[in-house]
């Protein structure tokens, strides 16, 4: 981008109770693809310098140990937790890594990574809001990082990316406003997801919105009209899916004729209800000419 | 005798931590331990067995797609809908995974183990117009190294021209990775974790424009695979000779079939042939019913192994004999490794298609290797390449079969009761769920992965498993994390959240257990 060397910001990524997709959608980053932000500025003046990330550095064992350590000690560096945080038996259901004998857990790290960060970001609905990790009856006792955060009264500002996985764009994207904009001027709601990835219902922006407006209801899939009645959480889920769109705009979950699943709501996956049954609490509007939708 | 650990094990999917004894600079012993568990298989309880096919995908992010082949094809014949997909709905489902797959493999080659093999740091005096490859270089003039740098201790072995060559493609492969996955999303919905693999079929309706976008979309994966992919492998497979015969494993091999096939009858039933290979080159037909999951060494209750549709797993977090969160599959007994090594040789040897028999054989004669050099570091990398071949020849022969405006599903409607197998070849090898439905709803739900063939730790009778097979015996350098482990852990390409998930969802009490 340009020839003069640029403010390099230290990137430390650890990952808990995770399935790696946030990885693996990072990676499918387009505009910056996962090379620009490796190698280039991420903004003109910016560059994020990954010290640490699992699936991508060279070093393994004792030396990763080692870098993490460093890291910790020279502070300052944006911390993205992808995955859940296991606290049963002592966070023993995720051991990390393991320097000298001593094992860590993920628990441990995010208490000793967390409080020197210039910035937290909990990425993905595991690391945000609990998760498939968290599902009921949460065998391992698996917590968000806002979770930890309150119990362990660490007070670095904290930004949620939910998603399962999270859209690549709302993680660069939101980094790209914390370097520009700066970190206190990133708009959150309720939940510390940034407004301008979370601000609107799927339902708002939806193409077959018309179809519910009007009554249209897919019966089975495969059907034309809007996925409400197949178990579409998108009234009450927030992203702007129906925008953006997925994988370089080739398509995205209702666009495939499937129903949402609501993956960025701090309720997913379990009090959302089954993923193609009915949600129940919306109110539907009444076409005379159509029966009357039967609740459960 | 002096051991050494090495935890984390990156550039995997997952947590893993290999613990080796070593004397004189060989491995005596090896123990290999996933170390994150979750439990997913509890959430499934109560649940409606449509959402096992979107809840499985996120047992692991980097596969997620054969979960949702296994999974639906076991609610599929627990509905009584197997016989009766639309080929648009199988077609489909083969176009998902058999993109999806070469991805993976793309991925596995490059990002994840391309750093044991080639240096991107050592293309600070390039002088040529690669693009890619300036970026890098001016990368590391302004004094940047990481994630590549520091390291330990690995000995490259290819000569400037290959690194370049290699590194360039290695950058070029994060690109290719992501326009696989873009292309294989027109059928897929989104990527990760699919949104249009629904029991009954695909629910993503089909036009013209949408196969048209991803035959052309498809021309690029597939250059790939042919000019970049398959010779790097074979590059490595000569500079790194010794690796065709380092790192043999169990010598027992193991695989399903997969991907059906609609109308090209010269190519049998399934694109892969499944099967057994004992003593390098002897095919057999496989029988599931034999395979059962041993837990001596792993964090579960005490028991006699147990088929998978009948196993109840109760995790024991403090349990003295175990090491490992991965149970022990096993078959008839013994010890078995899946991967696309077993997928290509089973279908090499079960199915006599000259087309894969004449690939193979290519490959080695390149190489200058014979069958039992596939028993290798190298061979499994040249297996996953020449398995991304055969899907990358066959991917737009299925695509030109779709037909738009045809149904891609049929309707759903399950009895109260009932049980599902399905099986399919994940990237990383077989992959099976067995599914268990009572009055409309998840009684049971069990899942091998094929990492948890791999990974597995001792059984009852002391076997190792097929990774801490392939490291006894092993010379490695002075060193804390010898890239020789490394080496011949990462040629089986782990995936440990697939290989720690299993828990059967009656009973469990996690937590009841003190943990030391």
């Amino acid at each position: 981008m340009n020839n003069r060397k640029s403010t390099a910001v230290p990137v430390i990524n650890i990952q808990g109770q995770n399935c790696t997709g946030c990885a693996t959608s990072t990676l499918c980053t387009q505009y910056p693809a996962i090379k620009n932000v490796l190698l280039q500025d991420i903004v003109p003046g910016f560059k994020l310098d990954f010290i640490f990330h699992p699936n991508i550095m060279t070093a393994s064992g004792n030396l990763a140990m080692e870098i993490l350590e460093n890291a910790a000690k020279e502070k300052g560096y944006v911390l993205i937790i992808d995955g859940a945080i296991p606290t049963g038996d002592n966070g023993i259901y995720c051991v990390t890594g393991e320097k000298d004998g001593k094992k860590y857990t993920m628990l441990e790290e995010t208490v000793r990574l967390a409080p020197d960060a210039l910035a937290v970001i909990a990425l993905g609905t595991c690391a945000a809001f609990g998760g498939i990790a968290a599902g009921n009856p949460n065998p391992t006792g698996a917590q968000s990082v806002g979770d930890i955060f309150l119990t362990h009264d660490i007070k670095t500002p904290l930004i949620n990316i939910p998603g399962c996985p999270p859209h690549p764009d709302w993680l660069f994207g939101t980094i790209e406003e914390m370097l520009t904009k700066g970190l206190g001027n990133v708009e959150l709601d309720d939940f510390r997801r940034p407004k301008t990835f979370y601000g609107k219902l799927i339902h708002e922006n939806c193409p077959n919105r018309a179809y519910f407006d009007e009554g249209k209801f897919a019966k089975k899939l495969g059907d034309e009209g809007c996925l409400y009645e197949l178990g579409c959480k998108g009234p009450i889920t927030y992203a702007d899916c129906p925008k953006r769109q997925w994988n370089g705009r080739t398509n995205w979950v209702i666009g495939s004729g499937a129903p949402c699943s609501g993956c960025t709501s701090p309720e997913y996956p379990d009090l959302l209800g089954d993923f193609y049954h009915r949600i129940i609490d919306v109110e539907v509007p009444v076409n005379e000419k159509r029966p009357k939708v039967q609740k459960k | 005798m002096k051991k050494i650990v090495i935890h984390p094990i990156t550039r995997i999917e997952g947590h893993l931590k290999v613990e080796a004894t070593v004397d004189n600079g060989e491995i005596k012993d090896a123990n290999i331990s996933g170390t994150m568990f979750r439990g997913i298989e509890i959430m499934l309880e109560g649940r409606d067995p449509r959402d096992a096919v979107m809840i499985t995908q996120r047992i692991c992010g980097v596969c997620p797609e054969p979960h949702a082949m296994a999974s639906v094809g076991a609610v599929d014949q627990y509905a009584g809908l197997d016989s009766k997909i639309p080929p648009n709905g199988t077609l489909m489902r083969n176009l998902i995974l058999g993109t999806r797959s070469i991805s993976d493999h793309i991925l596995h080659f490059y990002i994840l183990s391309g750093l044991d093999y080639v240096d991107p740091a050592a293309v600070m005096k390039y002088s040529g117009s690669d693009q890619d490859l300036n970026i890098l270089k001016y990368f590391l003039q302004q004094g940047y190294s990481r994630p590549f740098l520091p390291r330990d201790e690995i000995d490259y072995k290819f000569d400037t021209e290959t690194t370049n060559a290699v590194v360039s493609h290695y950058i070029k492969a994060m690109d290719i990775y992501r326009k696989a996955q873009q292309a294989a999303t027109i059928f897929g919905g989104k990527w990760p974790h699919d949104a249009s693999i629904v029991s009954g079929g695909v629910s993503q309706q089909l036009t013209v424009d949408r196969i048209t976008e991803f035959i052309w979309r498809l021309e690029q994966i597939v250059d790939f695979v042919k000019n970049y992919y398959v010779p790097d492998v074979i590059a490595v497979a000569k500079a790194y000779k010794e690796y065709l015969e380092i790192g043999k494993g169990c010598r027992r091999l193991l695989a399903y079939d997969s991907y059906k096939t609609i109308s090209d009858e010269s190519r049998g039933d399934t694109l892969f042939k499944g099967g057994l290979v004992n003593d390098i080159d002897t095919y057999s037909e496989i029988d599931i019913s034999r395979i059962t999951e041993d837990v001596t060494h792993s964090w579960y209750k005490d028991k006699e192994p147990l088929y998978p549709g009948e196993e109840k797993t109760e995790p024991m977090a403090g349990k003295e004999s175990g090491y490992s969160w991965v149970k022990s599959p096993r078959y008839d007994g013994k010890v078995y490794e899946v991967g696309p090594l077993a997928g290509v040789l089973s279908t090499y040897l079960g199915k006599g298609d000259p087309y894969i028999k004449n690939m193979v054989d290519n490959a080695l004669s390149e190489i200058g290797g014979n069958i039992s050099n596939l028993y290798s570091v190298a061979g499994r990398h040249l297996c996953r390449a020449l398995s991304a071949n055969i899907l990358a020849d066959q991917l737009v022969g299925w695509a030109q079969q779709l037909k738009a405006g045809e149904p891609t599903a049929v309707e759903y409607d399950p009895p109260a009761d009932g049980e599902g197998i399905g099986l399919c070849a994940a990237p990383r090898g077989a992959l099976g769920h067995w599914l268990k439905v009572k009055d409309g709803r998840i009684s049971n739900y069990q899942v091998i992965t094929p990492t948890a063939w791999n990974a597995s730790p001792k059984d009852k009778d002391g076997q190792p498993g097929p990774y801490e097979q392939a490291l006894i015996g092993l010379k490695v350098r002075e060193s804390q994390s010898p890239i020789e482990i490394l080496r011949v852990i990462r040629s089986f390409d782990p995936c440990t959240a697939c290989a720690v998930h299993m828990v059967t969802v009656k009973g469990n009490l996690i937590g009841k257990y003190k943990v030391v």
